[in-house]
């Protein structure tokens, strides 16, 4: 896939605190989730991006723009979802996500369609005439979505969006943004501090840490580099098929019911289990591979030192 | 795409001009300051002087008509500089209030409502954005006075005569000149304030705090001083001086020099442009 974005050696600097610091790589990724912990600088990222602020040292290139030169052909192409509470006073809103359409230069009438379309996509269609003022939190996080995707942008920077949501609204929130993402015609990043939504809708995972890259993965691949580490139930006595799975060099912990976990070394292969079990008189009545969870990738990454692509 | 089919569709249409883009502020913000009824009647309130001013013109070129209404044609006022400066102060007067009235809500509530970074995000540039905001009340204020000023100059043209119109050539200039100083001045300090304190009545009231507030603190160093200098921090003096500049090409007495008052000017607008171009910012640096 041609990578979108890239980061060379981008630093910034926000009054004396260095909050970005040569940050470099290219990134091609369907979605990408931006994890960190608070003051990492994930919506520092996302705003040099967007030419809020300046770099003090390198640069970065979205579709091959330079955040330097080119922001105006940058800005067309991208979405944006702030953060916090965003909309303007009084307006109603479908006349604000019109508005927000023009501005990213759709003629008035196209503006119109368009705005009413996305609204029925967000699932506003319904208060699209009421004042944002009077909209709850939920529907003020989709009105700003609605606001990012009007103009059709190749890229989308959701920053929290499922801040402030309770669960139903979260999960059409989530829905949406898999639904953006599977379209294909948008590329999504994704600055989160909540795994769970990180783990749901996107494929690679860029992971800050006081303002360095500390992992970037594709979450699939890293989960396949675990296959070795598995998780058993059994049924039976396990006392023999876990001594012949020691001999053969397999590490293992037993809980307290029947679920083993165990972590194969190179020469072991699943079938070898089977047949112990099966010499041993025990039933696998199930085999996981345990994967690693996103947290798993987070945590040790948060314990590593600073990390880099 | 039809409203059951509720799937994202990216836009490929064509995109209209971006230096224009900046009209779209006004066109939005015209539709929200029209909806407000006591506005409407105050913005007809401001063409009673030039309607007035239309019908002095009128009756001083129509003896039957002036006769009809029994006023004596000496007792009408003549159709010169005065007449016109007379006009332009209560037009100037008339914009204060409408700047008033409009100003402060353009600019606060965006701030209020965090609503920058949606405006930014986009390909339009923070100057973009004042010069829109700028426009609405440049447009709203030249409506009610170099408009109707230039239109009455006309109306006294087309019943006087071309030999009038050489004579009194320099009058249009100071029309539009002195307008278009005010009305930067004014808008650009109602932003400024708008910007700045981030409530809508608070920017309001800090309006009327600067020009009768200065021109208070003004007067009180002028009594302490024994001098006029006071008059500067004076914006609505500072106006008056460059204004009858303007018209009578003479300085008033008791009043600062001309020089002054323009560079009290100047000053005065780089000060509201900075105050501008360090608030209207997508995000706000706490260092």
């Amino acid at each position: 896939m041609q990578p979108y974005l890239e980061l060379d050696n981008l630093s910034v600097r926000l009054g004396s605190r260095l909050v970005l610091q040569n940050l470099r790589g290219t990134f091609s990724g369907r979605a990408i989730g931006l994890l960190g912990p608070n003051g990492a600088g994930k919506t520092t990222l996302l705003h040099t991006l967007l030419g809020f602020f300046e770099p003090s040292e390198g640069t970065a290139r979205v579709f091959e723009c330079d955040i330097r030169a080119d922001l105006k052909r940058i800005r067309r192409q991208i979405g944006y979802m702030p953060e916090s509470d965003a909309y303007i006073a009084g307006m109603t809103g479908i006349r604000f996500v019109r508005l927000m359409a023009e501005l990213s230069g759709l003629p008035a009438a196209e503006a119109m369609e368009r705005a009413h379309e996305v609204m029925f996509y967000v699932g506003l269609g319904e208060a699209r005439y009421r004042k944002i003022g009077t909209y709850s939190q939920g529907m003020k996080q989709l009105v700003k979505l609605a606001q990012a995707i009007v103009h059709g942008p190749r890229l989308l920077f959701l920053d929290e969006p499922t801040n402030g949501l309770d669960p139903p609204a979260r999960q059409r929130m989530i829905q949406l943004i898999c639904d953006i993402r599977d379209a294909g015609d948008m590329r999504v990043i994704l600055s989160s501090h909540l795994l769970r939504d990180v783990e749901e809708c996107c494929e690679e995972v860029l992971i800050l840490k006081a303002g360095r890259i500390a992992v970037y993965c594709n979450l699939e691949e890293e989960r396949k580099a675990n296959r070795k580490f598995l998780e058993l139930e059994t049924r039976g006595e396990a006392a023999g098929f876990l001594e012949r799975a020691s001999e053969l060099g397999c590490e293992f912990a037993q809980n307290r019911g029947r679920k083993i976990k165990m972590v194969l070394p190179d020469h072991v292969e699943i079938r070898d289990l089977y047949l112990i079990a099966a010499e041993q008189q025990l039933q696998i009545r199930r085999l996981d591979y345990k994967r690693d969870s996103l947290q798993d990738i987070f945590l040790r990454a948060m314990e590593s030192g600073h990390g880099g692509l | 795409m039809a409203v059951y089919k509720q799937n994202y569709k990216s836009y490929q249409g064509p995109l209209t001009p971006a230096r224009w883009r900046f009209l779209i502020l006004p066109r939005y913000s015209f539709r929200a300051v029209f909806d407000s009824r006591l506005f409407v009647m105050f913005f007809v309130i401001c063409f009673i002087a030039p309607v007035g001013a239309a019908l002095i013109i009128y009756f001083k070129h129509n003896i039957n008509a002036l006769r009809a209404v029994k006023v004596p044609l000496d007792r009408m006022a003549p159709i010169n500089e005065w007449f016109f400066l007379g006009l332009f102060n209560i037009q100037n007067l008339f914009s204060f209030l409408l700047t008033a009235l409009v100003g402060p809500g353009l600019i606060s509530p965006d701030l209020a409502n965090n609503a920058l970074p949606l405006y930014l995000c986009r390909p339009f540039s923070r100057a973009e954005y004042v010069l829109g905001k700028l426009s609405v009340l440049v447009t709203l204020l030249s409506l009610i006075t170099w408009i109707p000023g230039l239109a009455l100059f006309g109306l006294q043209w087309s019943l006087e005569g071309n030999g009038w119109f050489s004579e009194n050539l320099h009058i249009a200039g100071a029309i539009f000149l002195g307008s278009w100083i005010w009305i930067l001045t004014i808008s650009l300090l109602a932003l400024a304030l708008s910007a700045w304190v981030k409530w809508k009545p608070v920017a309001g009231a800090l309006l009327f705090g600067v020009f009768f507030g200065a021109a208070a603190f003004g007067q009180a160093i002028n009594n302490i001083l024994y001098t006029q200098w006071g008059n500067l921090i004076n914006l609505g003096m500072v106006m008056h001086t460059v204004s009858v500049w303007l018209f009578l090409g003479t300085s008033t007495n008791r009043s600062v020099p001309v020089w002054s008052a323009w560079l009290a000017l100047a000053i005065a607008c780089g000060f509201c442009v900075m105050l501008l171009a360090r608030k209207i910012r997508a995000c706000e640096v706490v260092r």
